[in-house]
């Protein structure tokens, strides 16, 4: 007979949660599988039902997404002679030409200032809030940061049309400091929260040691107060960036032009040339690239985070 | 290094009086201890004197000049944490020259203070290491020696052999005591283990409740008790108090206790009503003669010696002696005690009475 551990599960309780894991990874992510591959299709591949699941992959979806489209006629087609470029190539197989580059690298770009801006104001913000709130006498301390949080409990689209009015009134309306604001503005209780719970674990020896060892408050903040809430910033900046990475509703209602995003971009794709579900694909792929990079590269972080101060060190 | 002088220093937290109004002067490469129970002010009283608290009334004087106000960077001093507050993301050596660059030192300057410091502390080979997997003696030497390098006007400690376990704490309590001797530095250092406090400290201020009871070497302290408190809180077991209703006079030597006569020292005021006669465990002798008597409740052996409950007329009391002198349980003892080592208390105020033998060393600090 072997003898067994209490705490060290039995070789059958691994199997059983090995299979588990595996299952809810496989079923969260074939969507995005599903998603990659239908970005790789023939659009008539993409409709094709049964689904295909093995095609031939085309990058048509991407140069859709790139470009912008005419129709012209068969004789039109033929006085402008061999196609030039791949991409020409596979455009002028459905008696298409090329008119100019699409939108959606500017989109894209709003994307990255508008989620990349709020989440920098939102940690540099958050982080002073919260080493306030921790560390100093605020008087009302306890009330503001009820406040502060009581500003998450309503859906924030529910104060929708006050913001429109309001940054209609200021000028806000379809710029990238209008909605980097509206973003900050939303994350920012949560960031102070979390960041404060991070703060109020380091402590505050450290910061005292370095006061004794010479250091001014505000060094003794950003040299060692700073380095030890690190993986408290970190996933704290995942969980804004997703947020004003992914939101729709607002970036419908408040932007148009100059500073629309990527998520109220991708579905217009549609409408160009049919049901172009290919270059919609493309379009979620490629915007899945920056978050899915910034996520992989914090990922140490994000895991002790999320655990962090779970148990005592 | 530097004398410091305490004068008057109160620190009110809110409505809650964390110190009141205390006084004590630490001597220039003394190695001072501040005790007392968890919240008695000592740790508060030592965070001032850092520049880590700022005192609500009363001065602070490092050297001879007045620090209270000052910022804890302007007071040349050194701090060492109960739980070290080694910088995590540092290693060693920079943890160890940390406070040197601050100063805005050469590097190459830095470097050999770091080298000598490593070297006192015998800890050249863990200088490249990570803070994080270091021993909790390890840990307490990089403590140190970030103490030790910038070669402070004081070193403040507080508590910090409580992390540690029991029997390295001894160990490193010897470590210290001879760093301390080696260097000469002005040392104070809070505990609440009294043990630490007489094995470690040229001198020793007992707190309680705000309030400072004793002042004094730790000798003075343990035989001439100025409160019960004192009396209590110091040796172990502690001192016994044995409550009487009498009286003594000026110049009085003796007191009636249950119709036997004890001897103590010459006492330098009266006192009538309730009083208690204080006697150390080491000075309860069994005497066959003895017209006072108890009963023996319980022996515990602690191998050349033994601790003796001993049920008598003013309450219960301990006896330590040697392991050779039999006593049994529910056996009727004889009791006497050594006259020049007693103490009586005025049972009310809990302070003692002065006597020829204690008179010395009872002005509170």
């Amino acid at each position: 007979m072997s003898s067994y551990s209490v705490t060290e599960p039995s070789a059958r309780q691994k199997w059983f949660a090995g299979t588990l894991v595996v299952l809810y990874a496989v079923i969260t992510i074939l969507p995005l599988l599903w998603i990659i591959g239908t970005g790789f299709k023939s659009p008539s591949d993409a409709i094709a039902y049964p689904p295909k699941t093995f095609f031939e992959p085309t990058l048509e979806g991407y140069v859709n997404l790139f470009t912008t489209r005419t129709r012209v006629t068969e004789e039109q087609l033929k006085e402008m002679g061999e196609p030039k470029t791949w991409y020409e190539r596979l455009v002028r197989k459905d008696g298409l030409i090329i008119a100019g580059p699409s939108r959606f690298p500017e989109r894209f770009y709003n994307s990255v200032i508008i989620g990349f801006g709020s989440t920098v104001l939102c940690i540099v913000l958050g982080t002073a809030a919260a080493y306030a709130f921790s560390r100093f006498k605020v008087p009302l301390k306890d009330d503001l940061l009820f406040f502060i949080l009581s500003t998450r409990m309503m859906p924030p689209i529910a104060v929708a049309i006050p913001i429109f009015l309001m940054f209609r009134s200021l000028g806000l309306n379809d710029t990238h400091a209008g909605m980097i604001l509206l973003y900050t503005a939303v994350n920012l209780s949560l960031s102070v929260w979390l960041l404060k719970g991070f703060i109020d674990e380091i402590p505050i020896e450290y910061e005292e040691a370095a006061l004794i060892d010479g250091y001014t408050r505000f060094q003794a903040f950003y040299k060692v107060v700073l380095p030890q809430a690190a993986t408290g910033i970190a996933s704290t900046a995942i969980f804004c960036l997703i947020f004003a990475w992914n939101e729709y509703a607002f970036a419908v209602l408040l932007t148009s032009g100059t500073a629309q995003t990527a998520p109220p971009f991708i579905p217009t794709i549609i409408g160009v040339g049919g049901q172009d579900w290919p270059a919609v694909a493309a379009g979620a792929t490629l915007f899945l690239v920056p978050v899915m990079v910034f996520t992989i590269l914090l990922r140490k972080h994000l895991l002790r985070g999320i655990t962090f101060g779970a148990v005592r060190k | 290094m530097a004398q410091i002088r305490i004068e008057n220093v109160r620190k009110e937290f809110g409505a809650f009086t964390a110190v009141q109004s205390s006084s004590f002067t630490v001597e220039d490469g003394e190695f001072f201890m501040l005790l007392g129970p968890s919240g008695c002010g000592k740790t508060t009283t030592l965070r001032m004197m850092a520049g880590l608290e700022l005192p609500t009334s009363g001065q602070i004087y490092i050297g001879g000049e007045e620090v209270g106000m000052k910022r804890a960077r302007e007071r040349d001093i050194a701090f060492v944490f109960q739980m070290f507050a080694l910088y995590p993301h540092m290693n060693v050596r920079k943890n160890i020259s940390y406070p040197l660059v601050s100063q805005g030192m050469k590097k190459a300057d830095v470097a050999a203070r770091v080298a000598e410091v490593a070297r006192i502390l015998r800890i050249e080979g863990i200088l490249d290491k990570p803070v994080g997997g270091l021993s909790g003696g390890d840990r307490q030497r990089v403590a140190l020696g970030r103490a030790i390098v910038r070669n402070p006007k004081a070193f403040f400690m507080d508590e910090p052999l409580g992390a540690l376990d029991a029997e390295f704490r001894e160990h490193m309590a010897g470590e210290l005591r001879a760093l301390h001797d080696r260097m000469g530095a002005t040392t104070v250092y809070v505990t609440h283990d009294q043990l630490e406090a007489m094995q470690m400290g040229d001198k020793i201020v007992v707190m309680n409740h705000g309030v400072i009871e004793q002042f004094g070497r730790p000798q003075q302290i343990y035989d001439w008790p100025a409160t019960k408190f004192v009396a209590k809180f110091i040796g172990s077991p502690s001192m016994n108090f044995l409550e009487f209703e009498g009286m003594i006079g000026v110049g009085g030597d003796s007191i009636d206790l249950g119709g036997k006569k004890v001897t103590v020292p010459a006492s330098r005021e009266g006192r009538a009503g309730t009083l208690s006669l204080g006697v150390r465990p080491e000075h309860v002798r069994f005497v066959d003669d003895s017209s006072y008597r108890g009963r023996v409740i319980a022996v515990e052996y602690l191998g050349t010696t033994q601790i003796v409950t001993i049920d008598t007329p003013n309450g219960e009391i301990k006896a330590r002696t040697p392991s050779s002198q039999a006593a049994r349980t529910d056996e009727l003892v004889g009791l006497d005690f050594n006259a020049r080592t007693l103490t009586l208390f005025n049972a009310e105020t809990g302070r003692a009475l002065v006597s020829e033998a204690n008179e010395g060393v009872q002005r509170r600090g």
